[in-house]
């Protein structure tokens, strides 16, 4: 047994409330006092919480409700999240119903889905909780039977007196135990002590989900719900000019059609403020295919917006050029960029005269377009606007990131507005972007009633907040024993640059630049899991394996060979990677897959390794080709996320990054022609399908005693790189452009 | 045209009223209340909406309510009792789900390959569940837990 970080007890201070039916309720609340040198920061925590609500609840009868804060889209932080106070308080996971905290910033410290930041912003916090719980119910116990607190011990929801045989439920103590003060020092299970945590736990909600009951917003209804949908310009770089809804209007079920502005025009746009268009044209009906019919009937007149000016929470001011764009003209703007002098993000050594001395140089260039999220389940919310409340049933990544800009909207006190959070049916991102809410907010309080906003898949692919489009240049420079002597990486995009200038390789190589560039763009954008890194890890990934096979190098030993240069002897100070734990996954990949072993010498394979959101991943595709078809036999993969709370859970998301990556990197594209998407639903943008999935994923866990670093992004980047570099392998032929797969016919 | 339309779901006979060409799905989700049968597309593309009809795994996106007369639905919420049918049983064996929002399409697409062809070899299985998406990437499980459905029912 530990101690928690004395900067963490001292700051942390947990509320009990006593059930009305008897029973204990434990929350979490943080001292109002703390002192600046506190830095809650690190835990992402708002210093001032004043009242508390419950995390757990321990009934008389013993049963247990733990609640789960964090929304959960899949990333089952629905299981995990519960387990982490379970143990500590514990209890039989049998015996443990879990529940969806609603939105509630005083109960709950982060209700955050995003960044891979789940289980490491919740270890130590959710821990505490459990632990405190426990102390007070053995407090409590040791008062009801006269024994010393020291003489008692817990498991699976019952108190023991070993000495006497005496044992007892948690809920025969939880009423008295409620009445007791929290502990002020709670001490925190030592790692080998664990009994829930790292052993494999099922989802918790998967008997639901394979039952079909309503758990998404999609499903929500109530009484007198309207159904309502929108109508927006058929491109990006397009605005409403006028419409006439007179014919719409007279379509059967239909309630109401009206225009309604998503932003002031004098709105101060936070970070996730994007939306795709910022005038459109609600249509409000009884049921959604009356609304999807009378959609076609609106005679609206759509013109080209202007440029426009978007003042950010900052005072910084973002244009938003004029024009209708297109993919072909984005990669020409790109290439021309790329051909010119960027903006020098970080600069090692001299690598202009070592490239200047070199005796050879390799340069290539890597493109992707942009991706369409495609959550399987479309956007939409549930909104009802009464006085001057509104009531939400949403689906959102971080409900407090979009409060702001619902109180700016509708003018009302954040009090006087309620979220309650449900399942969503995918997310990667999308559902950062809470735009809907205010669109649903604003339609119910013109329409005077409940309402569902619902987008079609269409409105979702064709009115996106895409992946942008990147591009990444890259050259070696190799002196005459072909030792690399320089790197260089020039990279940009639309709108934004995929650059990360202090990961590796740099830090490995003495000669070193990075250069950025930006191409202004009113293609929306926005995070995609594992946002920049997901096109970084194609392309340096790829490049490094061409670079090795020109210096006779294996990819895996070059790669370790850099890492160790960046270990021992790092150029800069800043670099933003643990070589150590970089070179971990490699090496265990290179064991688990049998790298370099003869019996796998005709196997078309390629290795990629990526660091990302504070974990590590490395991924080996073995993979055949037949004309255009591509069949992965095998992807095995190392990840060191630190412990693994749920080892069941962390495969299946680990699973599912190497297929989701593998389809992304084959097949997905979200193209423009004139501001208009190529691409408008599942029948013309391409997913990956059942035949086309591995025939088998492997995942392995570096073991260590770290607290978790993060799981739900950090596996999907490097996938794409093992694609290229086992494609390659399989056709000789180097992927230099996403999707790749259009690449293999012909 | 708006018309009353007479339609066997889950073994019951309900009345509706709907538009001669409003989708099963929306009959079902809008006017009936039964949620279970996911949209994802509407262009029959994604599988997200697949019932059964007649015993056939069909995607319901693409079933205008006028031509279901006489015949047999079965919808993700009569594939079952209590959740128990084999291939519900595996789902759970073989923890399958993430975000879970496809997979009732994916449970009854599986359960229909099952009905016609009690032991699918693995391409089998492929070729027949193409038409359902995943995004977040659970195929490889699915395959599973058909192949577990398989050997135990």
């Amino acid at each position: 047994m530990k101690k928690t970080d004395s900067n963490y007890s001292r700051r942390s201070f947990l509320k009990v409330t006593s059930l009305s039916g008897g029973g204990m309720m434990l929350g979490i609340s943080w001292f109002a006092s703390a002192k600046p040198e506190d830095s809650l920061a690190e835990l992402n925590i708002e210093p001032v919480w004043q009242e508390v609500t419950s995390f757990i609840k321990i009934a008389s009868d013993n049963s247990i409700k733990i609640f789960s804060p964090n929304p959960e889209f899949g990333q089952n932080v629905m299981t995990s999240l519960p387990m982490l106070i379970a143990e500590e308080l514990d209890v039989d996971w049998k015996q443990v119903e879990v529940e969806q905290g609603n939105y509630d910033p005083k109960a709950f410290p982060r209700q955050f889905t995003g960044g891979s930041q789940g289980i490491r912003m919740a270890w130590k916090q959710l821990r505490t909780v459990g632990s405190a719980a426990r102390q007070m119910i053995l407090t409590a116990a040791s008062q009801a039977w006269n024994l010393p607190v020291t003489e008692l011990t817990t498991a699976n929801g019952m108190v023991t007196h070993a000495f006497s045989g005496k044992s007892e439920t948690y809920g025969t103590f939880a009423t008295a135990a409620a009445k007791l003060p929290v502990p002020k020092d709670i001490v925190l299970k030592g790692n080998q002590s664990f009994r829930l945590i790292g052993t494999p736990q099922k989802n918790v909600v998967a008997p639901k989900i394979a039952q079909g009951k309503p758990l998404f917003g999609m499903d929500y209804r109530e009484a007198g719900m309207l159904i309502a949908m929108t109508e927006r310009p058929p491109a990006f770089g397009m605005r409403l000019k006028s419409f006439d809804a007179t014919a719409a209007k007279k379509m059967p079920g239909i309630v109401d059609i009206f225009p309604i502005q998503v932003f002031k025009d004098d709105h101060k746009f936070a970070g996730f403020d994007t939306r795709s268009f910022n005038e459109v044209i609600a249509v409000l009906g009884k049921s959604t295919w009356d609304v999807m019919n009378a959609r076609k009937k609106i005679k609206a007149v759509w013109e080209v917006a202007p440029e426009r000016k978007e003042m950010g929470v900052n005072n910084r001011e973002t244009t938003v050029p004029s024009g209708l764009e297109s993919t072909t003209k984005h990669y020409a703007q790109m290439l021309e960029m790329s051909k010119k002098p960027g903006v020098i993000e970080r600069k090692d050594g001299d690598p202009e005269k070592a490239f200047a001395d070199a005796k050879h140089v390799i340069e290539r260039t890597y493109t992707a377009p942009f991706l369409a999220h495609n959550i399987m389940e479309p956007t939409n919310t549930f909104a009802h606007y009464v006085g001057d409340k509104v009531r939400f049933v949403a689906p959102i990544q971080i409900p407090d990131w979009i409060m702001p800009s619902i109180v700016a909207r509708l003018g009302i006190p954040k009090e006087n507005i309620s979220i309650e959070l449900v399942r969503m049916g995918g997310g990667f991102g999308r559902r950062a972007y809470g735009h809907y809410m205010i669109e649903a907010a604003l339609i119910s309080k013109q329409a005077n009633a409940p309402v569902k906003l619902i987008y079609s898949r269409e409105d979702d692919v064709s009115a996106g907040i895409y992946r942008p489009s990147y591009q990444l240049t890259y050259r070696a420079a190799f002196d005459e024993n072909k030792k690399l002597i320089a790197f260089h990486a020039k990279g940009g995009g639309v709108p934004e640059s995929p650059l990360h200038a202090n990961r590796f390789p740099a830090g490995a190589i003495d000669n070193y630049l990075a250069e950025s560039f930006v191409i202004p763009s009113n293609i929306t954008i926005g995070a995609f899991r594992a946002p920049r890194s997901n096109f970084n890890a194609a392309a340096e990934q790829s490049f490094l394996d061409e670079i090795s096979e020109y210096m006779s190098k294996d990819p895996i030993a070059f790669r370790l060979e850099l890492l160790q240069r960046a270990k021992d002897n790092p150029v800069g100070k800043t670099n933003d990677y643990d070589a150590s734990r970089y070179m971990g996954v490699l090496e265990l990949v290179r064991e688990k897959s049998g790298w370099g072993k003869l019996e796998n010498a005709g196997k078309k394979r390629g290795v990629s390794a990526y660091f990302c959101h504070n974990s590590y991943a490395a991924q080996v595709i073995d993979l055949q080709v037949k004309g255009d078809q591509v069949t992965v036999e095998l992807v095995t993969t190392a990840l060191d996320c630190g412990v693994v709370v749920n080892p069941e859970g962390a495969k299946n998301m680990a699973e599912g990054a190497a297929i989701d990556g593998i389809g992304n990197a084959l097949f997905g594209q979200l193209t423009l022609t004139d501001g208009k998407t190529d691409q408008r639903n599942f029948d013309t943008y391409r997913m990956i399908r059942h035949n086309e999935a591995p025939k088998k994923i492997d995942v392995h866990f570096v073991k260590n005693e770290i607290d978790p670093t993060g799981l739900g992004e950090p596996p999907f980047p490097p996938i794409f790189g093992a694609m290229a570099n086992a494609l390659y392998q399989a056709t000789g032929k180097r992927f230099y452009q996403q999707p790749f797969q259009p690449q293999l016919k012909g | 045209m708006i018309k009353k339309y007479s339609v066997r779901i889950n073994k019951k006979v309900h009345q509706v009223e709907a538009d001669e060409n409003m989708p099963l799905l929306w009959v079902l989700r809008d006017i009936l209340g039964m949620e279970g049968t996911k949209y994802g597309c509407g262009v029959g593309s994604c599988g997200a909406c697949t019932v059964h009809l007649n015993g056939n795994a069909v995607r319901s996106c693409q079933l205008p309510i006028s031509s279901l007369t006489g015949m047999e639905i079965t919808t993700i919420e009569g594939l079952s009792a209590k959740g128990d049918h084999p291939v519900q049983k595996a789902w759970l064996d073989v923890d399958v789900a993430q975000c879970g929002y496809c997979q009732s399409g994916q449970i009854m697409s599986a359960a229909a390959l099952l009905k016609s062809t009690p032991n699918p070899t693995e391409e089998e299985i492929e070729n027949f569940m193409t038409g359902n998406i995943c995004r977040c990437g659970t195929y490889t499980r699915i395959k599973k837990a058909i192949q577990l459905a398989a050997l135990k029912s």
